[in-house]
């Protein structure tokens, strides 16, 4: 496969309507290999669609999508993740009547590598000792609390041993040590290598983790630069006026 | 966690249905399975004991509803699919068997591998067409499946119409007499039903029934994750109508004659369902509980001068209360209880 | 020609009726997401409620007057269903309500048969006819159409001119903000559910009017009202009504063209079909 000037992820142009409202309007980037490219904008902005764009649960209504140089527009969730993408979702989806230890191993073996059970075992155990979960490996999934689940939904991910990770607001509704806890997490696996487009609301972290941050507002573009300069970007100031809330988190972030 | 290195080629072998050292089971390997295994190798023999017809029918009719009960698990306790039709695969697979046998005088045993196999087709062919549906619509049109199929053989002048096909009693002697018939025909459905649960507990354990599961708890969870859905459900639906359809030739065989009425019976179709949430859905122990159960508790009311012409009012209260009070079934109901059986009891 | 118009006629009059049933199936879908599988036992309940109040074994009450006992009945028993079969289960995933309300229908057939035997009963009662022209309508059924017409006018009179009607709707439109709302969605779950149950054992009165009927006989009904739920879009009243006529008219002018032992495989063909390729009905998925 080749791999286009070491860039991961294109978009081209990426609209997706829902009847005849527009969510996400000719969004265009490029994600270098290795790069940590953090995703913002108000709610409402699109940015979850657009992760369900890329990852092929809603099909866009035009545009291309390219990773590691194959133009997968249109493909469903399973062959997207055949190519080696693996994501999070916002509000945690574990499966909830299996163990820890097995969703992280169907994390594993339906990943690109198509892990054998016992290959899966192996390195879902790596993953949740990783994420300190391994001592809860035999309870149900469903016995978690938020923060527990939110690091289970990480390992599954990471499990499927992704070259491009992406997770949606991975530090909501975790407590200040818990997110510092989380955005180590992040910073390591980053360290290794893995190229991660991240969604979030909690500014500081992402600012201490993105290389890079692009905007989202009403579904367009209007920003792409260094986190030190968007956060004084007066479009994207503008943008988050509506939101006073984000606002001053986007501000104390910077 | 670096991502670029090829998975190693040589390792890379699904070890299939018997990979359990992928689930950690302490010093003591596959209890559940030996503990199936020994049940049913039990209650097979019995009949050979007490030497008794009357214990051996009994044997058949709990052996067959172990094996259909266990199939339908497949689709509905590991998938979470609700068959409500699925009594539409033994009553297809007991019409292709016997038109075989009495038309084209095919031996029982290719005849009923062929029930299987249109069984199976019917399957595949279904699970292209409804079963992207989900919940309450997928379970409505399985009703509808049954419903077409057996109005259009009602009509379907080669399968005998309504009133359905015969078997010529001499075709008995080629299996040395309606005596040994019956003996032969429960050593088939014992073997069946061994093989259903060997399957059943393999599917389990094995990276497809991991991917079945997931498709159980959140299908598009399990999507997003990589599990390919359509093929894989299609494949569990497949695999739960097949054995099935070979017991409809069996079953169907023995009785020497088939109707559309008695052939897709949806009553039969929800009493299997029954069996399966008595058990414990999901579970490879709970379609044998369950089934054992609801036969012997059938025919026990069916016997009892009191309770004969109320037995369905019976099992409606019974299937009531399961659904009210242990949804989990019997099986589960243990495992949640009883957490050191957690691997005894799968 | 006159035979197939006379036929078709006949066939959306009964097709009133079929509508009336299915609406009350359709009913309890929308509002709560739960397919009633009791839906033909009660239909059938309907029909021996007419037997015994109207027959001539019976009290012998006029059969349009026994109407109005049978719907106070039927809404009554429906929402004892509710209470003791489907409020339990209405939040576990769909297994449970299929299987609550399955149990119901195994021991109202299981009592029923054994008090009631399966021996066919039909109640001796005509208004004899009118001709229009090449057309003869039989007394009983028109009158039975016309009064499926009425109460269908009536039930939508009362979803959208009363207050448990609309807390009716707004629970079916979205549970959770009606209870914010201070709407008491237990009892208008109870309620929908026993309006539902009220249909049906309607409908199960007024085919009894004109056919002969066993405790079995509702569940050829109830497949009826499945076929039409799916025409007209599961949980949408009106597309039932549509679906009936549909039905109905099917069922008038098919035995024309075939034998009529081919008409349910045509229902049940149709029936997957249009759950395969448009599982919100012929009719969209509106409510």
């Amino acid at each position: 496969m080749s791999q286009d000037n070491g860039v991961l992820l294109q978009l081209r142009n990426v609209t997706k309507e829902f009847g005849g409202l527009t969510a996400v309007s000719d969004v265009t980037f490029d994600l270098p290999q290795g790069q940590v490219l953090g995703l913002i904008g108000p709610n409402g902005a699109g940015k979850t669609t657009l992760f369900n764009c890329i990852n092929g649960v809603f099909p866009v209504t035009r545009g291309q999508i390219i990773f590691r140089g194959v133009d997968m527009t249109g493909w469903k969730p399973y062959d997207v993740v055949s190519l080696g993408l693996a994501r999070t979702h916002q509000i945690v989806r574990p499966l909830q009547e299996l163990t820890v230890l097995e969703n992280v191993v169907a994390g594993s073996c339906y990943g690109h590598e198509q892990r054998s059970l016992s290959q899966a075992e192996e390195i879902a155990l790596e993953v949740l000792e990783f994420l300190h979960l391994a001592e809860r490996r035999d309870q149900l999934a469903a016995s978690l609390n938020v923060a527990q689940k939110k690091r289970l939904e990480m390992a599954r991910a990471l499990a499927a041993r992704p070259y491009l990770l992406l997770l949606d607001e991975v530090l909501a509704g975790l407590n200040p040590t818990e997110i510092a806890e989380m955005v180590q997490v992040v910073l390591r696996i980053r360290e290794q290598g893995v190229t991660i487009l991240i969604i979030e609301h909690v500014m500081h972290a992402l600012m201490n983790v993105s290389d890079r941050v692009i905007v989202l507002d009403h579904g367009e573009l209007i920003a792409e630069g260094l986190p030190g300069e968007i956060v004084n970007d007066p479009k994207v100031i503008e943008a988050y006026l509506g939101d006073p809330a984000l606002a001053e988190k986007l501000m104390s972030g910077g | 966690m670096s991502s670029s290195k090829p998975a190693p080629v040589g390792k890379a072998i699904d070890r299939g249905g018997f990979d359990l050292s992928a689930f950690k089971l302490g010093g003591w390997k596959y209890p559940a399975f030996w503990l199936a295994i020994g049940l049913i190798l039990i209650g097979g023999f019995i009949p050979v004991f007490t030497g008794s017809n009357s214990w051996r029918e009994t044997m058949f009719l709990i052996l067959m509803a172990v094996s259909l009960a266990s199939s339908l698990n497949i689709i509905l306790g590991y998938t979470g699919y609700v068959s409500f039709g699925h009594i539409v695969f033994f009553g297809l697979g007991g019409y292709v068997g016997l038109y075989l046998i009495t038309a084209h005088g095919w031996s029982l045993w290719t005849a009923a591998l062929m029930g299987g196999l249109a069984a199976g087709t019917l399957a595949l062919l279904l699970g292209k067409a409804i079963l992207h549906l989900r919940g309450a619509y997928f379970a409505l049109a399985t009703i509808g499946v049954n419903e077409a199929v057996r109005t259009f053989i009602n009509n379907f002048d080669l399968f005998g119409g309504a009133v359905g096909l015969e078997i010529n009693f001499l075709v008995y002697k080629d299996y040395g007499g309606p005596a040994t018939m019956q003996w032969l025909t429960y050593w088939a459905v014992f073997g069946l039903t061994l093989f259903i649960v060997v399957l059943s507990y393999g599917i389990k354990f094995s990276r497809f029934g991991l991917g079945l599961l997931s498709i159980r708890e959140d299908e598009d969870a399990a999507m997003v994750l990589g599990v390919r859905t359509p093929s894989a459900k299609t494949w569990a639906y497949v695999l739960s109508a097949i054995v099935p359809g070979i017991l409809g030739v069996i079953f169907f065989f023995r009785n020497s004659s088939i109707a559309p009425q008695e052939a897709f019976r949806l009553h039969r179709s929800i009493e299997l369902i029954v069996m399966v949430m008595l058990g414990g859905q999901g579970t490879v122990l709970g379609p044998l509980v369950g089934a054992t159960t609801y036969e012997a508790l059938r025919s026990f009311l069916l016997t009892s001068p009191l309770f004969k012409d109320l037995q369905l009012a019976f099992a409606g209260l019974l299937l009531l209360l399961i659904v009210l009070f242990v949804p989990t079934g019997i099986v589960g109901w243990l495992r949640s209880r009883y957490r050191k059986l957690w691997r005894v009891l799968e | 020609m006159e035979q197939l118009i006379a036929s078709l006629a006949d066939g959306l009059l009964l097709g009133f009726v079929y509508g009336l049933a299915a609406m009350g199936l359709t009913l309890i879908f929308g509002v709560m997401d739960v397919i009633n599988l009791a839906h033909g036992p009660i239909i059938a309940l309907g029909m021996f409620a007419m037997f015994f109040i109207s027959g001539a074994t019976g009290m012998g009450l006029n059969p349009y007057l026994a109407l109005v006992i049978i719907a106070i009945l039927g809404l009554l028993f429906g929402v004892c269903i509710y209470f003791i079969a489907v409020h339990r289960v209405l939040n576990a995933p769909h297994l449970s309500s299929l299987l609550s309300t399955f149990s119901v229908n195994m021991m109202i057939i299981g009592v029923g048969t054994a008090i009631l035997t399966t021996t066919p009963r039909n109640l001796v009662f005509s208004i004899g006819s009118i001709s229009l022209g090449p057309v003869t309508l039989l007394g009983t059924r028109l009158v039975a159409a016309l009064i499926a017409i009425l109460v269908a006018a009536l039930l939508y009179l009362f979803l959208y001119r009363t207050q448990p009607g609309k807390a009716i709707r707004a629970v079916s439109n979205n549970r959770a903000a009606a209870e914010l709302m201070g709407i008491p969605s237990t009892q208008t779950l109870a309620l929908s559910f026993g309006i539902g149950t009220m249909l049906a054992s309607i409908a199960g009165g007024l085919i009894a009017t004109f056919f002969s009927f066993t405790i079995l006989a509702g569940g050829v009904y109830e497949l009826k009202s499945f076929v039409i739920v799916v025409l007209g879009g599961l949980g949408n009243p009106t597309g039932a009504l549509l679906g009936g006529l549909i039905l109905g008219g099917l069922e008038g002018i098919a035995p024309v063209f075939m034998p009529v032992s081919w008409v349910p495989v045509i229902e049940f063909v149709l029936f997957v079909v249009i759950l395969m390729v448009r599982p919100t009905g012929l009719m969209g998925g509106g409510r």
